[in-house]
């Protein structure tokens, strides 16, 4: 008997209204499971991973001296200009 | 040559520095000049033009300040006006980055970079260059802007649609590769960029 009561008062009515919203809630749109976006974001991390070495390749190849002679030409014209 | 007029009108240090600081970009000038010709031998006569203008104009040059960013955007300049010297160059350079394209330099160079290549060289030009400068070249949006004379938004703009048109080329690829099967260069790619992030 006194159980059946404690039941009712521990049972609030505002409690399953509350519950009752939670599943009314949108739920995340199915079409884009996080996991899908994770793993656009994986592919994009990874091409960028890609991109920098294609630069770098390039960047850490040896400067050809032609570089630093066509420099050295145009320095000491300029300071025998004055 | 008399004592006076071998003193120069900027200071020798100054030109020292900005010498020392400019020899230190040529190999980022060599990668962006590559990014924008296709062609090695052309990117290194325009990274080399490109130097020069800057070595001539550096009495501009605010010592402190940018200095990767101004070489960057003297080349680029100098690609556009050469560019549009003549009409049939961006024909040849069309040309001339397929050949880069299909002739692996290094041929013990993983795949993906290779089908990476191809996926840029499909991209317009204005994504391409962004995507390269913020991407590869480590450049702030602000910083890709001034480069490319373009508003900051622009530039987010561009890139965002490079990394989406690449990202879609490179995973169903439509690029041209005869033998490669829809997907292949995704994987290759990401099974790189595993193996590179456990060495790393």
């Amino acid at each position: 008997m006194s159980d059946d009561e404690d039941a009712i008062r521990g049972r609030p009515p505002r409690k399953r209204n509350a519950e009752r919203m939670i599943e009314n809630m949108p739920s995340p749109d199915p079409r884009k499971p996080s996991a899908a976006l994770d793993e656009a974001r994986l592919r994009q991390q990874a091409i960028g991973v890609r991109l920098r070495q294609m630069f770098d390749e390039v960047v850490n190849e040896d400067v050809p001296d032609e570089f630093l002679d066509i420099l050295r030409r145009a320095d000491s014209k300029t300071s025998e200009k004055g | 040559m008399d004592a006076e007029s071998a003193r120069p009108s900027r200071s020798g240090t100054d030109d020292e520095g900005f010498k020392r600081e400019l020899v230190q970009l040529i190999p980022h000038l060599r990668a962006f000049a590559r990014t924008l010709c296709g062609d090695p031998a052309a990117a290194d006569d325009l990274a080399q033009d490109a130097m020069m203008k800057a070595w001539d104009a550096r009495a501009s040059f605010q010592m402190g300040t940018n200095m990767k960013a101004w070489t960057f955007m003297i080349l680029r300049n100098q690609f556009y006006s050469e560019k549009r010297r003549s009409w049939r160059q961006s024909q040849l350079d069309q040309e001339a980055a397929e050949r880069t394209l299909v002739a692996v330099d290094d041929p013990e160079a993983p795949v993906a970079l290779d089908e990476l290549r191809q996926g840029l060289a499909m991209l317009p030009a204005e994504q391409r260059e962004a995507l390269i400068l913020v991407g590869a070249g480590g450049f702030a949006y602000e910083e890709a802007a001034e480069i490319c004379d373009c508003a900051v938004g622009t530039v987010k703009s561009r890139v965002s649609r490079a990394r989406r048109a690449l990202h879609a080329i490179l995973e169903d690829g439509s690029y041209d590769r005869d033998g490669a099967s829809a997907g292949d260069a995704m994987r290759a790619i990401l099974a790189d960029a595993e193996r590179l992030s456990t060495v790393r």
